[in-house]
């Protein structure tokens, strides 16, 4: 066997050491301001995603009022860790939107009963297109729009309880 | 007192570890063979003491000690006996203390049950188990102290996470963990070897039992977690790929790989570099898999207590294990001998298949795992890799798996011809076939995933009995049979798996009571909803009537209960098993108009995953049985033999 073949697993293992050290350090900082913010959401329309909700378009996003955009999937954890947050924010009287990505209805449905429903209307992007044209290359994400359907601000990442009163802040302001 | 008493066993245990480290360094250094003769006592009093600790804090639990910090923040007074004790792993430092004392249980089985072994690869074993646990005893003493007080001492505790209080997880993690830690066994007697350079068919069927042990109790571990998960997150999925499930899986995946290699050395002393590998990987993953749940950095439902400075120890401890096995191997094993050689058709071709297939099938899972925390550093956005990337990339790949599977006991070692394959497995392969043809032609709802899933399995099922053929019965050993039961096992859970992911039906309905809902061959009636108090709990419960096409009327009554101390709701689904599948029934929320959300669930055969997994945990106990059964029996005839000379 060819000798510098038998560090080949020793090298892989410093790989690892080495992203998951450098996981450890990072800072837990999940906002970052994206290329979109201060522009227009793009235009598109998307079917709904479950029954009892409907359809989302980019003119139901310029209404007159502040509204936040919530990107999940049911297959996404950290979408789980965040939902409490999302019934928090809709019980302070924020309007979301939703735009499943790459899912299916009935899997949609079982997340929204499992993990509660805070969505006024549901779009469903099942190959991401509307996603990517958002700038979001992940989920889950949260975009904060104003009354003119201007994005304000982007979220990315799970939103934690310590994240909440500054989106609060930031969709007060945007109104 | 009984929290300083555990505390003082623990650091009792860390002393006689680290002389346990020393006898042996002594003794293989400078040639003392006299010191080898403590190394086995010290090993028994070491396992024996971090299970008094171990049992101690199980004490203080049962007694609610409130004294205690994490009594207080992991249990409440108010609760049932058998949630107190499996309270007790219910946390981080209490796990982590069964997860010690499992290593040092594990070390003291050595001392008393390992005879086969070389003396000086024996002892560098023990050394080698020594030092892993002289690492978690620190770890434990240092930054995760079980027995520390609380004080002022409150009235009562803040309860146990209510998902938690079921039976399953009672039995589930000790179960995991036997098996996890287990495979630190194949690491140390990997280590042994290396150093030593005693690496052939004696060294591998003294290995063999225990990788075979720890393996058994990996399998039932992850089929308990499966089902557990199933019936207690009330969600019908019984796999999400989330990064503590896929903890569990690595080690599986390596220890599989590794107890398929084992034989190749025990049997043809092929293989060599490969095993001592897959053993050294085998308990890194289980190294790894503790690291990536304990330290926080990957998201996961699975919310334990985060602490960025107890990762950063772990992280240090997987560094010098890890990485100190590892470089041995590199530096060692270029220096043992290679083993013999084997043509790729032949038993030996089909189990390196197999072990390639499996690595292949870990590397998958290993980067999906990780690389949400790799996006996450290059570009500082957080993803979430989910079951789409998982099932597609696994899938095909375990399929393939499984068909070697069904191939390779049926070939010759050594050598052997495609021609005098294909006429043995024709039967199954033309089982495959058919079951493939009537499902093309009679369903419409599956996946191809599935659908080769499906009738795979159908051959699988034959060609697992297929090593049975023109065969005494009762003179094959109890190994083969042990072989036979896991990969029908295989072929049992791949029928379950299928069949749930593409027949099963599913209703969502707000009913008042009287509704009646129909699904599949149910007709479900909901009659009321009443309210329920249990010990630590009141619940609402919905009284349901589900009745079969033949007629036959079951009452089940899913629940939705709040835990007040830790106000959390969870929702108790209610099960209706019948040989053919299960109904699953979870009461939702009500609305305004005193509606209340059912989903009804009908799962053909979904049972058949679990049992899958019972099977072929049978199976390597048949198989570990059988192993030390002729081991024993050669060793008496060769004592019979040496008498008479």
């Amino acid at each position: 066997m060819n000798r510098w073949l038998l560090w080949v697993p020793l090298g892989l293992f410093a790989v690892f050491f080495a992203i998951v050290a450098a996981g450890l350090m990072r800072p837990k900082d999940n906002i970052v301001e994206s290329k979109m913010v201060g522009k227009p959401i793009p235009e598109f329309t998307l079917p709904a995603a479950v029954e009892q909700r409907p359809a989302l378009s980019s003119t139901n996003l310029a209404t007159g009022e502040p509204q936040m955009l919530n990107i999940f999937a049911s297959w996404c954890v950290p979408c789980i860790a965040e939902a409490p947050q999302l019934l928090e924010l809709e019980r302070a009287g924020v309007k979301i939107n939703g735009i499943a990505s790459r899912d299916t209805p009935q899997d949609i449905a079982n997340f929204l009963n499992r993990w509660g429903n805070p969505y006024a209307r549901i779009g469903t992007d099942v190959r991401s297109i509307v996603q990517l044209e958002l700038g979001s290359s992940g989920v889950p994400e949260t975009f904060i729009v104003d009354s003119k359907g201007v994005i304000v601000h982007q979220h990315v990442g799970d939103i934690r309880k310590e994240d909440l009163p500054e989106l609060l802040k930031i969709w007060k302001e945007a109104g | 007192m009984i929290a300083e008493a555990g505390l003082i066993a623990l650091w009792l245990a860390a002393a006689l570890a680290f002389l346990q480290f020393a006898l042996c360094t002594i003794g293989l250094t400078k040639g003392q063979d006299q010191f080898f003769a403590a190394v086995r006592p010290v090993a028994i009093a070491q396992g024996v003491l971090v299970t008094v600790s171990f049992l101690l804090l199980v004490w203080l639990f049962i007694r609610s000690d409130m004294s205690v910090q994490l009594v207080v923040s992991n249990s409440v007074s108010m609760k049932p006996l058998i949630y107190k004790i499996s309270g007790t792993w219910g946390n981080h430092e209490g796990s982590m203390l069964l997860w010690v004392a499992i290593l040092g249980v594990a070390g003291a089985a050595i001392g008393v049950f390992e005879r086969t072994l070389k003396l000086r690869t024996l002892v560098t074993t023990l050394a080698a188990q020594a030092f892993i646990s002289i690492g978690f005893y620190a770890y434990l003493l240092i930054a995760s102290n079980p027995f520390e007080r609380s004080f002022p001492v409150p009235e009562d505790g803040q309860g146990l996470n209510p998902l938690l209080q079921d039976i399953g997880l009672a039995l589930h993690p000790p179960t995991l963990y036997i098996g996890y830690v287990g495979l630190s066994i194949a690491f140390s007697f990997a280590v042994g070897a290396m150093i030593n350079r005693d690496v052939g068919p004696d060294f591998a069927k003294a290995m063999r039992p225990w990788v075979l042990g720890a393996w058994v109790f990996l399998t039932l571990g992850i089929t308990a977690g499966s089902y557990w998960a199933y019936y207690e997150l009330g969600w019908g999925g019984w796999w999400f790929w989330d990064p503590v499930e896929n903890a569990s899986l690595m080690p599986w995946l390596a220890a599989t790989a590794l107890l398929h290699s084992v034989t190749v050395l025990a049997t043809r002393d092929g293989l060599r570099a490969w095993t001592l590998m897959l053993a050294v990987v085998a308990f890194s993953m289980s190294m790894i898999g503790t690291f990536l749940v304990r330290s926080g950095v990957l998201t996961s439902v699975h919310a334990f207590a985060v602490d960025p400075e107890r990762g950063s120890f772990i992280l240090a401890l997987l560094a010098i294990y890890i990485g100190g096995a590892m470089a041995l191997f590199a530096l060692r094993v270029g220096t043992v001998k290679e083993g013999s050689q084997f043509e790729p058709i032949s038993r030996e071709g089909s189990l390196v298949a197999n072990n390639l297939l499996l690595s292949a099938i870990l590397g998958i899972v290993f980067i999906g795992t990780l690389y949400p925390l790799v996006v996450e550093g290059f570009t500082g956005e957080m993803i979430s890799v989910g079951a789409p990337y998982f099932n597609l990339a696994t899938g095909p790949v375990a399929l393939i798996l499984v068909a070697i599977m069904a191939a390779g006991p049926l070939l010759r070692w050594r050598r052997d011809k495609a021609k005098a394959l294909l006429n043995r497995i024709s039967i199954p392969v033309f089982l495959t076939a058919a079951a493939l043809f009537a499902l093309v032609l009679f369903t419409t709802t599956m996946s191809v995933l599935s659908l080769l899933g499906l009738s795979l399995a159908a051959g699988i099922a034959v060609a697992s009995f297929a090593p049975l053929w023109k065969r005494n019965l009762r003179r094959t050993p109890m190994h083969t049979y042990g072989m036979i039961l896991a990969h029908f096992g295989v072929a049992v859970a791949l029928v379950g798996m299928a069949s749930e992911s593409s027949f099963t039906e599913e209703k969502l309905v707000a009913a008042t009571p009287g509704d009646e809902v129909t699904v599949n061959d149910w007709k479900v009636k909901l009659h009321a909803i009443e309210p329920m108090a249990g010990p630590n709990w009141t619940a609402l419960e919905a009284r349901v009537t589900a009745q079969y096409a033949n007629g036959t009327n079951y009452e089940i009554t899913p629940q939705n209960r709040m835990f007040p101390a830790a106000q959390t709701q969870t929702s108790e689904a209610a099960l209706l098993t019948r040989w053919n599948g299960q109904l699953y029934v979870v009461l939702g929320d009500s609305d305004e108009q005193g509606r209340w959300q059912l989903r009804i669930w009908w799962k053909p055969f979904v049972t058949m995953i679990w049992l899958g997994g019972v099977l072929i945990a049978l199976g390597g106990l048949l198989a570990m049985v059988g192993r030390l059964r002729r081991a024993v029996r050669q060793r008496k005839q060769r004592e019979y033999a040496e008498e008479w000379i």
